[in-house]
């Protein structure tokens, strides 16, 4: 990739302090007006934060339960919050443990690591990274974030009014299938959660719009296409992904509303639907959702490992188009979800083939990663710790998806822990470890403070051992046949359970560590050099001060 | 404290001396898929191991390489990078490398697949099984149908039953009526839920079978059971509060007892089932799976 060249007057002196333009608005104006990507970014951060704390705790409330075998806390939960006693508390119980699984999915997957890669750094650094003063529409980026805070806040409320008759919350899974979401659940739980995918859905609509167009239409002069930083790559096709997979999703649960209040029967057998539609129009979206969740990940790895190693990126074009091959076929492999629904063998067959195809484009980038550090010169500050323990656990959740992708195995391990083990491998151990990483890297620049080595190292350390005692005896269980979404199971399972069970209070003292990270960081007020990074660090993002000005690149750079 | 402890050693005991007649059911600390009792799940044990030995040596491989930059590479130990940012050999090589692995996998792999979802023409026995929120019904497709219904057996109900056997009928795991069914025959199932139900899904890990039963649906799947003793699976697809406890027990017997069996069950269950459990469990074994108490 071509280096960029910046003019002497864009250097962070000159923007540091204030020149004409850098009005910055009163504190209301600014934070709930905003239409400053960095402004934006910020706010989702904050909210990627607060929501994936919620979304934890619900977590390690389902490890507490499940660390025995038996009902261990549920019941008293149920009675806690929702007032049940004696034994409808157990059934309450029951019920609110599903409600937890289904939330800590949605939680994670839309208000934690959507808002947290795309709105948080993505707008934060996308305009920045192609020299761009501001995202193309800023008030599209305003509207994109307070769409999500009330989608956020109507899921939580589901949780708080009737859902089954007798019992609160939406307790059909993140996969919301009919028919058990719509006879299942009768109550007005369920469509309080619809209305939050809709909100939600629209809000990262409206963001890859702004996405998409910014990166086509505002690249400073001479960045072509093909000398553009990897991290704008990754979310162009990502945005690309969302925009073409979130429509689906939209009309599928549209159609779920309407069979659940206007007599509809799009998913009813009764009514000559067909319960198994829903689950194609839902993983026509579901699957490339896990790709729009792990994408921009793998840009922001690709930067963090050319900038610590002191390299450009190994076969940067082969990266960009593996990224292009893993969206495209994305968009063909949605029902190596369903090889038990009762799909014929050709379609299996098909999905069998389309889903090993996957495994090429992505081994293409785990060996670039590895090829862009040999021969570099590779220091280890924080970002690059997870950035190469991101390398190895996605491996390890790359290998378990070749194997899943087999039907004829799928056939034992389906909807076993298992899988469950697999998809956090690559998205708790993955997508979460590159957003840690990116926390760390652009930490410095974005508010103008360094962080704590030494904090930013026992973080790692903390959460690699937590999420790896968590996940792995998982495969184990799922091998021996637990099935996922269990609030109880055979005495047999209870050894491994009660591993993976430590493993998940490790990870709760990890993001409290990370919590102490951010807090003493702020406190120390250690100010940041405007490129912490040294000569590896070559995006445009490290020409600027620390923080950058309010408005950056009011002269475009130019790009050799 | 010292309960846990003599609690770990009886499934410690349990898992190094387990007999067949429990090797059909998950073991404590087990790693692996559970045996085989069928010649299905006999192939997809084959092909999970064949797959490990593409994915083990791969990521052990990525390990490796990765252990070696971060010593070689690190900034005390090569001060100097290099620029190198291309080479089309070994970028030709990690793209075409991996589809030759993949070639491997698939042969085997769509082998499998036939296997599993090419019928018997003509199955010896065939079964309906519906699901209903919380409950399996099982229904002899023959002249006249014999037909009943299947709840997780309640702990209260263990006594009354004969099925105080911890190991035998494990907690979660056993049902008030098994479907019984003979050993070495094709066993075709019809799998649905009810009209108006949810869906479920009937799985038997140890026969390699696994089928979403389908509200307006009926799908099929097959299996010989090669041994005779008692089956578990559980429901595998979310169903609401009673997920966890909808089990899925078969007892295979030989051709005489369930030819037996299913004479009389038409007419009185409990009694047939009584009988069947008098012909096969034998004396009630040392309650090992104390593990289960509490």
């Amino acid at each position: 990739m071509a280096g960029p060249s910046a003019h002497d007057h864009h250097a962070p002196a000159a923007h540091g302090s204030d020149d004409h333009h850098a009005h910055v608005p009163g504190f209301f104006a600014r934070w709930f007006f905003s239409t400053n990507h960095k402004d934006i970014g910020t706010l989702y951060l904050i909210f990627a934060i607060i929501a994936g704390i919620i979304g934890g705790v619900l977590s390690i409330a389902m490890r507490m339960e499940l660390q025995e075998p038996g009902i261990q806390i549920f019941h008293g939960l149920a009675s806690m919050v929702y007032g049940f006693q004696g034994d409808a508390a157990i059934d309450g119980g029951k019920h609110m443990y599903n409600v937890f699984t289904t939330a800590h999915a949605l939680i994670m997957i839309f208000f934690m690591v959507m808002p947290a890669l795309i709105g948080g750094f993505a707008n934060w650094m996308i305009p920045i990274m192609i020299g761009a003063p501001d995202m193309a529409f800023p008030r599209m980026n305003n509207i994109s974030f307070w769409l999500i805070v009330p989608a956020f806040l109507l899921l939580l409320l589901s949780m708080f009014v009737e859902g089954p008759a007798g019992a609160y919350g939406t307790g059909g899974g993140w996969t919301i299938y009919p028919p058990l979401s719509t006879t299942g659940q009768p109550g007005p739980a369920m469509d309080l959660a619809i209305l939050s995918l809709h909100v939600a859905g629209a809000s990262s609509i409206l963001g890859a719009i702004n996405f998409i167009t910014t990166i086509l239409n505002m690249r400073a002069p001479g960045m072509t296409l093909h000398k553009m930083p990897l991290f704008a790559w990754a979310v162009l096709i990502t945005a690309f992904l969302l925009l073409l997979s979130l429509p689906v999703l939209a009309g599928g649960i549209t159609m779920l509303l309407t069979d659940r209040n206007f007599g509809t029967t799009f998913f009813a057998p009764e009514g000559g639907g067909d319960p198994v539609l829903f689950q194609h129009l839902f993983w026509f979206f579901g699957h490339p959702e896990v790709y729009i969740l792990i994408l921009p990940g793998f840009g922001i790895i690709s930067h963090i490992v050319s900038t610590f190693s002191r390299k450009p990126v190994f076969g940067y074009l082969g990266m960009a188009y593996a990224m292009v091959a893993i969206g495209a076929v994305g968009f063909i492999v949605w029902a190596h979800h369903m090889y038990t629904v009762g799909l014929s063998l050709e379609a299996q067959r098909y999905f069998v083939f389309a889903t090993m195809v996957i495994a090429v484009p992505t081994g293409v980038k785990i060996f670039s990663w590895i090829a862009t550090m040999w021969g570099g010169s590779l220091t280890f500050r924080t970002p690059m710790v997870w950035a190469v323990g991101f390398i190895f656990l996605f491996t390890v959740g790359g290998v378990t998806g070749v194997q899943l992708a087999n039907a004829g195995l799928d056939r034992s391990l389906h909807d076993t822990y298992y899988v469950v083990a697999h998809f956090h491998y690559v998205l708790s151990l993955g997508a979460v470890f590159a957003i840690f990483a990116a926390w760390y890297y652009w930490f410095p620049k974005m508010f103008g403070y360094m962080y704590a080595e030494w904090i930013g190292k026992l973080h790692f350390w903390v959460m690699f051992i937590g999420v790896n005692m968590v996940f792995f005896p998982q495969h184990f269980l799922g091998l021996a046949g637990m099935p996922r979404r269990y609030i109880d199971y055979p005495d047999a399972f209870a050894g491994w359970n009660y591993v993976s069970s430590i493993g998940s209070y490790i990870s709760g003292v990890g993001v409290l560590i990370f919590l102490f990270g951010v807090f003493e960081a702020f406190a120390r007020k250690r100010v940041a050099a405007d490129n912490p990074w040294g000569e590896g660090a070559t995006t445009l993002e490290w020409q600027l001060s620390s923080p950058p000005p309010y408005h950056q690149w009011e002269q475009l750079p130019k790009i050799k | 404290m010292i309960n846990k402890a003599s609690a770990a050693l009886a499934s410690l005991a349990s898992l190094l001396f387990a007999s067949g007649a429990y090797a059909d059911q998950p073991k404590p600390w087990q790693m692996g898929l559970q045996e085989a009792a069928s010649p299905v799940m006999a192939d997809i044990r084959w092909f999970e191991q064949y797959t490990l030995w593409f994915i083990v040596p791969i990521t052990l491989f990525v390990l490796l390489l990765l252990v070696v930059v971060v010593v070689k590479f690190r900034a005390g130990a090569n001060p100097v990078p290099s620029k190198t940012s291309h080479n089309t050999a070994i970028e030709v090589v990690w793209t075409v490398g991996p589809v030759i692995v993949l070639l491997f996998l698939a042969v085997p792999s769509f082998k499998l697949l036939n296997k599993e979802l090419v019928l018997p023409e003509k199955p010896d026995v065939t079964v309906k099984a519906t699901a209903t929120q919380w409950l399996w019904s099982y229904e002899y497709q023959m002249e006249n149908p014999v037909s009943f219904d299947s709840y997780m057996l309640k702990e209260e109900d263990r006594a009354a039953a004969g099925k105080t056997d911890m190991a035998r009928y494990p907690r979660l795991l056993a049902a008030d009526n098994e479907l019984v069914l003979p050993v070495g025959k094709s066993v075709r199932m019809l799998v649905t839920a009810a009209p108006t139900d949810v869906i479920h899904a009937f799985a038997l890990p140890a026969f390699g079978v696994k089928i979403d039963a389908v509200p307006g649906r009926l799908n099929e799947t097959w299996f010989v059971a090669e041994k005779e003793g008692l089956y578990y699976g559980q429901c595998s697809e979310l169903c609401g509060k009673d997920h966890s406890f909808m089990p899925i027990a078969i007892r295979v017997v030989s051709e005489d007892k369930y030819k037996t069996w299913l004479a009389a069950a038409g007419s009185d269950l409990a009694k047939a089932n009584k009988d069947l459990m008098a012909a096969t469990d034998g004396p009630a074994t040392v309650n090992v799976a104390q593990n289960t108490a509490q």
